[in-house]
């Protein structure tokens, strides 16, 4: 077998598992935001109207919440939902619930592992699509929707049907000036945006054991954007070390058996992978950063679960560091610690001294919902994970996706620019 | 189950359109209706009636987890949407849910079926009749999990242990 059907097989009680097989999987960890935690509420009210009881949650020490779509709050609806999600965690005693403006918060997919609340080894569910994240530190990471994520919280499981697995196979380091986000914006390029849909997507090879936990982060969270049930990594000593400083030594480590099999093998040489875009409207729609389009750009954002954690930040320091932005650049830290983080090394002088704004954690921008939406015809370069229509604000903007490096030059250019080509 | 059709010949269409994510914060279903597709369609909401049917191409769904968006569809009085293959999260929120019927067409229908036409979804015997053109189409079948997921009225309402 290989993880992703060891993990399911753990999780369901069963021997083996093969491609296709429907298990219900006993679940580990569970996260609600302020978007899936208020829809979850409205499950429970029809719920309770049919007679299913909704009283106690399955266990409420698996259960961990985030604010993070719509803080800080916007308006009045966003705020109630906030409220909500209070009297939710109070109601049913859930103890981690990470509060915007009360020390660590963040963006939930940041601290499912910046908090350690995810552990290799371990079925997590999320109320969000880019749940995939989690699945770097070699656990079985899958988003879901209300009704799903409702029905673990009070039966503790939920049925999965085993996919099956592409692998991902990275030879040798990549090349500075390239990052995780190259290579996954390139690895959707290939395979599209459907490529992965209903498959485990597993990263693995001697780049892969050479990359940081956080660029695997990066890999595993944008799986989504090729439709992929969930990725994964298996954890190695820098998974254990790195949960270890975040204050978690219990990890159960999965690796697939010399036997275990694989639909399809993608190779890929390291030192091959340039700095790269994908062109509106898709996150498929990807070229080479030297061969993009030269638009005039209005905005560079450096945010979100995929492109704002602190390594994100250090490239892009890299590249402000003494250079000034021409365009309107927003750079949002994508959880409290990594702004701390940011602060005492510096990187926030980098980015204030180069005109750029330092704004407070959140999914606002990312999902055009609030925090720096885009006008009708404003063209944007991002780190985050998607550039659909009206993805990030008007329905006829635009959004380039890229990695924090090339984020970062081409809001010192205003157009979109290769951080080797910088004078 | 009968209805008209209201088609999209693209593929992808993605939840950022379905239900735009400025919507993500608003949980009334009848609000979350009016708002359904109105980044690809902004007609969309005067034209749909109840009973009727989305037509679209490959990855219908794809993008978010956001449950808003057969909700959306659904309480617009969308029973099914049709496609040649859909984004695994909008389709498991669909029929877990109990939203919508998420029904996987061939190429063939999809090319065959127009706008306004109407179609009669038999699902038990897999088939697709279209009433206006005098033709019939092939469904594929649900696999057997979604199957009994469907038959007993959502994932609350199945129970595993009866199998």
């Amino acid at each position: 077998m290989n993880i992703v059907e060891k993990i399911l097989a753990r999780a369901s009680g069963k021997a083996s598992l093969a491609p296709d097989d429907v298990v219900f999987a006993d679940v580990d960890k569970i996260m609600v935001h302020d978007v899936s935690g208020p829809g979850v509420l409205k499950v429970f009210d029809k719920l309770k109207k049919q007679g299913i009881p909704v009283d106690k949650l399955w266990d409420p020490a698996k259960v961990w919440v985030a604010e993070d779509h719509f803080v800080p709050s916007a308006e009045k609806v966003s705020a109630e939902n906030i409220v909500k999600l209070s009297n939710f965690t109070k109601k049913y005693g859930i103890e981690k619930h990470f509060k915007y403006g009360m020390g660590q918060y963040g963006i939930c997919h940041t601290l499912s592992h910046e908090e350690a609340m995810v552990i290799p080894g371990d079925v997590y569910v999320g109320g969000d699509s880019h749940t995939n994240t989690t699945g770097a530190l070699g656990a079985f990471a899958c988003g879901l929707g209300h009704t799903d994520i409702a029905y673990v919280l009070l039966n503790g499981r939920i049925w999965f049907k085993v996919p099956e697995t592409d692998y991902f196979k990275l030879n040798g380091r990549l090349p500075e000036h390239v990052m995780a986000k190259d290579l996954i914006l390139k690895i959707i390029g290939d395979i599209g945006t459907d490529g992965g849909n209903y498959r485990a997507m597993q990263f693995g090879g001697t780049g892969i054991d050479e990359m940081s936990v956080e660029g695997r982060l990066t890999l595993c969270n944008m799986t989504t954007e090729a439709g992929a049930k969930n990725g994964i990594v298996e954890a190695d000593q820098k998974t254990v070390d790195y949960l270890a400083s975040r204050g978690a030594t219990n990890a159960r480590i999965f690796k697939g058996d010399d036997d275990a099999t694989y639909a399809n093998v993608f190779e890929y040489e390291a030192s091959e992978v340039e700095p790269l875009v994908a062109k509106p409207f898709s996150p498929q729609n990807v070229t080479v950063v030297r061969e993009a389009p030269s638009v005039e750009l209005d905005k560079s954002y450096i945010g979100s679960c995929t492109g704002a954690k602190y390594e994100d930040l250090e490239a892009a320091a890299k590249v402000l560091k003494g250079r000034q932005v021409r365009i309107r650049t927003e750079i949002l830290p994508a959880s409290i610690s990594i702004y701390k983080r940011a602060m005492e090394n510096g990187l926030l002088s980098v980015f204030l001294n180069s005109g750029a704004t330092v704004g407070p954690p959140t999914c606002g921008a990312c999902c055009g919902a609030h925090m720096g939406v885009l006008a009708k015809d404003e063209i944007c370069i991002s780190t985050t994970n998607r550039n659909f229509p009206g993805r990030m604000g008007h329905v006829e903007s635009q959004t380039y996706l890229s990695s924090s490096m090339v984020a970062a030059a081409s809001a010192v250019t205003g157009k979109i620019t290769d951080p080797r080509d910088l004078q | 189950m009968k209805g008209n059709v209201i088609k999209y010949e693209i593929d992808n269409i993605d939840t950022d359109v379905i239900i735009p994510g400025q919507y993500l914060k608003v949980h009334d279903y009848a609000e979350l209706a009016t708002h359904a597709m109105e980044g690809l369609d902004p007609h969309f909401h005067s034209k749909v009636k109840s009973g009727d049917f989305v037509l679209a191409g490959k990855n219908f769904g794809c993008g978010s987890s956001r449950e808003h968006a057969p909700i959306a569809l659904s309480c617009s009085g969308v029973k099914a949407v049709l496609a040649l293959s859909f984004a695994r999260i909008f389709y498991r929120n669909s029929v877990d849910g109990a939203f919508l019927l998420p029904i996987e067409i061939e190429e063939h229908a999809y090319k065959s079926i127009s706008e306004g036409d109407e179609l009669d979804i038999d699902i038990s015997a897999n088939q697709i009749r279209n009433n206006t053109k005098n033709q019939t189409y092939k469904m594929k079948p649900f696999s057997e999990i979604i199957g009994k997921i469907i038959a007993a009225g959502g994932l609350f309402k199945y129970k595993p242990e009866q199998d």
